[in-house]
């Protein structure tokens, strides 16, 4: 197998596995900048993931080849709205926000297999029959080569993760609203001193992380998994956060890392046509981005820190 | 005044009963009759005497990582990892129970003692990060959950087995199967796991309220430097309490690997003991009293549960849903004070 072949088959695998990391892991980025840390994108994107197939489910016949599209649009409202909860427990409720986080992951797995019961009377739904399908893009792929291994046979939901990395990092680092946003997660007191509504941005920035893992989880469920049981999302909410830590709390960082994790997961997929991967345990490129994320936090690979409000409930008038 | 024991009692009172009166809510809204649903979760939990002995079974796990996670929060430390120190603590009692031959009365201590072994090693490493380095312990002990999910799997396939989907059963010399708790209980899988249970708990009561050890924990939880300052060592206490924490939660792993199942299957997912855990802790307010008691509610609710499709029609994720808005209201316990304190103003 030559080299271009090799990437032809490695290349829009990894991004086809990055996308819902991105995504998720963007979400996580604005929540934890903010200072709320957001151990339930696994659960926001079981509920988008969830949404995301009723959805498509319910209106293909209505949407036609629009299903997709208007189904990943829905999910990330529903989530958004269902991370609201995350918001009032852990900003306004001052709840420990670790604890409100597994609670979302219960509630939402709870409510996601308790409601595919009650309407589809089994454990898990049909296939949906409007699912992403790959493309190639436009003119990009006849790029001669580059073009093959880039642009031919991709998801176009990858490059919309990709562009939205961009954006977010543009949002947080070049707007009045993401420097506040950094400041409130930094140092909530000083902000607040200077007239930010800190609840208010926190609010904010939880429901972007929910919408987030709610377009990350139906990205997932219609490119990967195609129905929704209890087993769709099982760990990809916390390889995502793994992203966001390993990414150093940086949007364009967490695009990195949730990259190359998808690229780690790729490798334990098609890993087996690769001639020197072939004899490499899967299992050590299963554990890979969980290794080295605990690396990269013990500073073996640059050191990560987290903002330094994060965690901690804001209570106006306490030093 | 109200003291804050008075408090700590009636939070999760107050939380038990919203979270359940949400759930019969959600049967009303979804068409399902809440008080059949309810009837069948408790006679699924008690009816007789084989549920209940299955949900003594529930119980026993949930009693041990429930300890385990109330005793890193009394040190100030979260171990989310509890799940992952579950897999590993069944993979070595399961090890160990297959893989040698010996009298019962050290092939079955042995296979514990790995199992709690495993479970400290596997909490000592986000310890040892914690201390050293001050790498938070949530992350790390989340990332160590899969990389034990996933080895775990690859032992079973690679080492246990010639690429099988369970290990072999255990020799019965390992075994906590009891077959007078199972004639007692109509053949449930009812075990001698629950002693072991109730001994960690009373451990862990004497540790945390009768020992050096535990008074420097607790400080340690409540304020780390003043407890520095006072010539303890912060290190030494954060690396402790994750090892003893670990232990609780790998013996929670043997009671499945030698009581419940007697062998171990490779897993695409977790079993939720660990997660569970937190539940447990929390609503025990910390305490091992307040453990006991939650891990029995929670077995309960979960072994009722299985018991509602059947016989009410109502899937049983309903109680998952339950138990998160439990964690919700206890978690949120600042407003629950807020609201009680509020009426009391009212009234004078």
């Amino acid at each position: 197998m030559g080299v271009i072949e090799l990437l032809q088959s490695i290349i829009p695998t990894a991004l086809f596995y990055s996308a819902p990391l991105i995504f998720t892991a963007l979400g996580g980025v604005f929540s934890e900048r903010s200072g709320v840390v957001n151990i339930g994108l696994e659960g926001l994107m079981v509920m988008g993931a969830f949404v995301g197939i009723v959805f498509n489910l319910t209106f293909a016949d209505v949407l036609g080849a629009w299903t997709p599209w208007v189904s990943i649009i829905v999910a990330m409202i529903v989530s958004a709205l269902f991370s609201i909860i995350h918001a009032v427990a852990s900003v306004s409720f001052r709840a420990d926000q670790v604890v409100s986080g597994v609670a979302i992951n219960f509630l939402a797995l709870g409510l996601g297999v308790f409601l595919t019961k009650q309407w589809y009377d089994k454990g898990q739904t049909d296939m949906v029959s409007q699912p992403f399908y790959t493309t190639d893009i436009p003119l990009l792929a006849d790029i001669p080569i580059i073009g093959s291994i880039f642009f031919e046979g991709i998801y176009i939901t990858s490059y919309v993760a990709i562009i939205l990395a961009f954006f977010a990092w543009y949002v947080l680092y070049k707007t009045p609203f993401g420097l506040r946003l950094r400041a409130v997660g930094e140092h909530p007191m000083a902000a607040d001193t200077n007239g930010i509504h800190v609840y208010k941005i926190r609010y904010i920035a939880v429901i972007i992380s929910g919408a987030m893992g709610g377009l990350g989880g139906s990205v997932f469920a219609l490119t990967i998994a195609l129905n929704f049981s209890h087993a769709t999302i099982v760990g990809q909410g916390f390889m995502a956060l793994a992203a966001v830590i390993f990414g150093k709390w940086h949007p364009l960082g967490a695009m990195g890392a949730a990259l190359f994790f998808g690229f780690a997961q790729s490798l334990s997929v098609i890993g087996a046509g690769i001639p020197f991967l072939a004899d490499v345990p899967q299992v050590f490129l299963l554990i890979a981005p969980y290794v080295l994320t605990i690396l990269a936090l013990a500073g073996f690979i640059g050191r990560a820190e987290a903002p330094r409000g994060n965690g901690v409930p804001y209570i106006k008038g306490s030093r | 005044m109200h003291s804050n024991k008075w408090f700590n009692i009636l939070v999760p009172i107050i939380s038990v009963i919203i979270g359940l009166l949400s759930g019969a809510i959600i049967m009303l809204v979804s068409g399902y009759n809440p008080i059949q649903g309810y009837v069948a979760l408790f006679n699924g939990a008690f009816g007789d005497l084989y549920f209940f002995g299955e949900t003594i079974r529930q119980t026993t796990p949930y009693i041990l990582t429930g300890l385990a996670i109330a005793f890193a929060f009394r040190a100030g430390l979260f171990n989310i990892g509890a799940e992952g120190q579950v897999i590993v603590g069944w993979l070595a009692a399961v090890w160990i129970g297959t893989s040698m031959e010996a009298p019962m009365y050290i092939h079955l201590p042995l296979a514990l003692f790995v199992a709690a072994l495993a479970g400290a090693f596997w909490g000592f490493i986000p310890g040892l990060l914690k201390a050293r380095l001050g790498v938070h312990e949530v992350i790390v002990t989340i990332m160590m959950n899969y990389i034990a999910l996933y080895s775990a799997n690859a032992i079973i396939r690679r080492v246990l087995t010639d690429s099988a989907d369970k290990t072999e059963t255990i020799a019965s010399s390992a075994s906590l199967a009891s077959e007078w708790l199972e004639g007692l209980t109509y053949f449930s899988r009812m075990h001698y796991g629950i002693m072991i249970a109730l001994f960690a708990a009373v451990i862990m009561w004497f540790i945390i309220e009768r020992t050096n050890i535990g008074y420097e924990l607790k400080s340690v939880g409540y304020n780390q430097h003043a407890s520095k300052y006072a010539g303890m060592s912060v290190k030494r206490n954060i690396v402790l309490a994750m090892v003893i924490s670990g232990a609780f939660a790998g013996l929670a792993g043997s009671m499945e690997g030698l009581g419940t199942y007697g062998n171990m299957t490779v897993s695409s997912g977790f079993s939720n003991i660990g997660f569970d855990g937190i539940a447990v802790a929390l609503l025990g307010a910390n305490t091992a009293i307040g453990v006991v008691l939650a891990a029995f509610l929670f077995g309960a609710l979960k072994v009722g549960a299985l018991n509602m499709p059947t016989h009410a029609g109502v899937p049983n994720e309903l109680v998952d849903i339950i138990i998160a808005l439990i964690i919700f209201f206890v978690a949120s316990s600042y407003i629950i004070r807020w609201i009680i304190l509020r009426f009391k103003k009212e009234e004078k």
